[in-house]
């Protein structure tokens, strides 16, 4: 094959460090340092009891290695848990407060929080390293009874609401890096819509990795009550350093009786140099619970960076006819890894799940879709269906396929698709003899493989995970 | 408006394909080449739309539109296809996932930006589109089916027909278009480039058939051989061939 597979210098334009006075603690992992985080963010008692139990349990464990993915170890002890950039007046809260390095960082990344500026028919939480710095929108929210703060401002504000949900979808124990995160998570977002409440707006975070040596373990509660609905988007980045980063991430979304939650994720982390040196460790836990009846739980992601992802948006679905839904589009390319896919778990009757993957693995990648369906006993007339479509871009990448499917009810319907597909030189061709440079033509392509997940996202989001799948791919196809 | 001076072409650091190969085709022309099987036709197609596989190494390929003299081989694929040129593939590609309406949009109005002309909005480009496929008598279903997926043999040469009629290429090079096709595709085919023979454009046609060329009658006809032309002449040639088949021109050599 002529030249056309081999990859141009990647250029990764959120790369940059911004230069911040930060509030940091020493490196390493200890019941001190657990009580340190909680003290700072003036958290209520049971916050830190719960840090604790996971802490001493995570202790006693050891790290999953039955992903598809390699990496040397992690030396928990050489991380620091908690840096946050210094506000310019002692307290945060307000965007007047913020440094305004911080500030013009988001609007550098493309999310201005100004007053002016910011997104009409968006609000946005951003998070820069272990604190949010500030929350657009939140008045108009109010006036619904919606809340959508930092976490650690509902930890003060809503202590009750808090204690009753945190953990209730992904208990402190339910995985090492889950439990890690329980441990030491700094910040994330809070969303809670009341009964009734369809939320007038798309709710998002925008996540930032700006310090060094420093993890970021994000913890985000999204509670719809009985028909309420909300749509609700995160995207994020992090500077070009040559050692790993670890961001170890736990989202619970939790929907009552005829509530609908849609989670969309456009996931750009540093993915490391073409070599593989370098990048974040995205080793994250998302999971929904269809409590109520007719609920419905939707996970859009579209998984475009991170030297290696470990991540299974599930659902588990409690209520009768409850929905659940997993749309995904992973893209490795270098020697990015990723290991990512979903459970579906039917409990109640009725119930019904899709599945659509897309996974694009380019030059030395390593790209696996796992899943898990499991349709239990009592889950009368469930029915699954999925589709797991692999792409591969070059000769040296891998796509693997990895579902698990365990039927406990015999009226279940469970289908299953798989494909698996290369863009070839002779693609391109094609398409470029047809007028369409090289760029418009592998966007055809990928649009044209993508389009089932991307038509899924937010309009505006669904432009950006375009125009962010086109520059990845351009490096890789040459 | 093709000139093609003594080209000689091999695969990227591979074995020599072309050997010298001289053509010219005015404005206005229809040119045949025929010859057997891997004598080298497919590769001299690829090679005017700019294929990557191959590697000229001596020669030239000059392409005049318009009184504009070009290099055609410093141009990139897109760039020729968008100046005029167009091939329609002995082996047209699947392109899953994207549709036919799709792909010839996205296609129609990259030729149009690079010519500085408006690009048709989807209402607009839905009209000429429907126009064309009746024109060559194609089902309008296919449009919504993506491209060349599971099509037949002869819908997916129909398709190329159909691309070029939404093109409307200065310079059409068909490789082989009317293998596969039944008679009444083959006669559909026949019009649609017909159609498209006006003074200033221009029609190079690959096949192995005669029949074909009772349908579009060439100006010139001319047999390749092991990467040369052996013989150059008018329709006689061609009916000599289908009579004798190619032994006796073999070992010929360049004029
Ligand atoms: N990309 C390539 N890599 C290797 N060999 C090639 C390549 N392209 C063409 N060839 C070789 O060059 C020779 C000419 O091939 P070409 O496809 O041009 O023949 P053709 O005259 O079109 O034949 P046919 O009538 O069978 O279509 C053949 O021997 C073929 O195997
Ligand atoms: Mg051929």
């Amino acid at each position: 094959m002529p030249d056309t597979m081999t990859s141009t210098a990647d250029s990764y334009k959120y790369g940059f460090v911004t230069a911040v006075e930060a509030d940091t603690i020493q490196k390493g992992l200890n019941e001190d340092v657990i009580r340190l985080i909680s003290s700072k963010k003036q958290e209520p008692p049971f916050l830190l009891e719960f840090r604790l139990k996971a802490y001493r349990w995570w202790l006693e464990q050891v790290e999953p290695r039955w992903a598809h993915v390699t990496f040397p170890p992690i030396d928990y002890q050489a991380i620091r848990y908690f840096s946050a950039p210094k506000p310019a007046k002692p307290k945060l809260g307000s965007l007047s407060e913020v440094d305004p390095e911080v500030l013009a960082t988001f609007e550098r990344l493309g999310i201005p929080l100004g007053e002016q500026k910011r997104l009409s028919g968006v609000a946005v939480d951003a998070v820069f390293d272990s604190v949010s710095v500030g929350t657009t929108h939140k008045e108009v929210l109010a006036k619904h009874g919606i809340v959508f703060c930092s976490f650690s401002e509902a930890a003060r504000e809503h202590p009750a609401l808090v204690e009753s949900y945190l953990g209730s979808v992904v208990p402190f124990n339910d995985n090492y890096f889950a439990a890690l995160n329980s441990a030491v998570f700094t910040d994330g977002s809070f969303v809670f819509i009341p009964k009734g409440v369809k939320c007038p707006m798309d709710l998002s975070t925008y996540f930032r990795i700006n310090a060094a040596e420093t993890g970021q373990f994000e913890r985000t509660l999204i509670i719809a009550e009985e028909g309420a609905s909300v749509s609700y988007v995160e995207g994020c980045t992090a500077p070009m350093r040559d050692e790993n980063q670890l961001h170890a991430a736990v989202v619970e979304l939790i929907a009552l009786d005829d509530a609908t939650v849609k989670y969309s994720t456009v996931q750009n982390w540093y993915p490391g140099d073409q070599d593989g040196k370098g990048g974040i460790y995205n080793f994250v836990t998302k999971r929904g619970r269809c409590a109520g009846r007719n609920s419905k739980i939707s996970w859009t992601q579209v998984e475009a960076g991170a030297a290696i992802t470990w991540k299974y948006p599930s659902v588990i679905l409690k209520g009768d006819n409850s929905v659940g839904e997993f749309y995904s589009v992973a893209l490795t390319n270098h020697c990015m890894q990723a290991d990512t896919g979903t459970k579906m778990i039917h409990l109640g009757r009725n119930t019904r799940s899709t599945i659509v993957s897309k996974g694009i693995a380019c030059e030395r990648s390593r790209n696996s879709y796992r899943g898990l369906v499991r349709i239990t006993p009592g889950a009368e007339g469930a029915r699954n269906y999925s589709q797991c479509d692999s792409m591969l871009v070059g000769d040296a990448c891998e796509a693997n396929t990895f579902p698990y499917i365990e039927v406990g009810n015999n009226t279940a319907v469970v289908e299953h698709e798989a494909t698996t597909s290369k863009i070839s030189a002779e693609q391109l061709f094609y398409l470029q003899s047809r007028g369409l440079d090289k760029e418009a033509a592998v966007s055809l392509l990928v649009n044209g493989f993508c389009k089932d997940v991307f038509k899924t996202l937010p309009l505006e989001f669904s432009v950006e995970a375009v125009r962010l799948l086109e520059m990845k791919l351009e490096s890789s196809v040459g | 408006m093709l000139t093609i001076k003594n080209l000689h072409a091999r695969v990227v650091e591979g074995t020599p394909i072309l050997k010298g190969i001289s053509l010219e085709v005015k404005a206005g022309e229809v040119h045949a080449i025929m010859g057997p099987n891997g004598s080298g036709k497919s590769t001299l197609a690829r090679i005017i739309a700019g294929h990557p596989d191959y590697q000229v190494t001596d020669g030239t390929i000059e392409y005049e539109v318009n009184r504009r003299r070009q290099n055609l081989l410093d141009l990139e694929p897109h760039e020729r296809a968008c100046a005029g040129i167009f091939l329609a593939f002995q082996y047209p590609v699947d392109v899953p996932g994207v549709s036919n309406a799709v792909f010839l949009r996205a296609s129609f109005n990259a030729v149009c930006r690079y010519q500085g002309l408006p690009e048709l909005d989807p209402l607009d480009f839905d009209d000429l589109l429907k126009e064309k496929l009746a024109m060559l008598d194609m089902n309008p279903a296919y449009v919504d089916r993506p491209v060349n997926v599971d099509f037949s043999g002869g819908e997916k040469k129909r398709n190329e027909i159909l691309q070029m009629a939404i093109l409307n290429p200065r310079l059409a090079v068909l490789d082989e278009t009317d293998s596969g096709l039944d008679v009444d595709s083959l006669k559909l085919v026949a019009e649609g480039v017909n159609r498209l023979r006006t003074p200033t454009n221009a029609t190079l046609m690959i096949t192995h058939y005669e029949r074909l060329l009772k349908y579009i009658r060439p100006d010139v006809v001319h047999v390749l051989d092991a990467g040369r032309i052996v013989r150059t002449g008018d329709y006689s040639l061609a009916e000599e061939v289908e009579r004798r088949g190619y032994d006796w021109l073999q070992g010929a050599g360049a004029a």
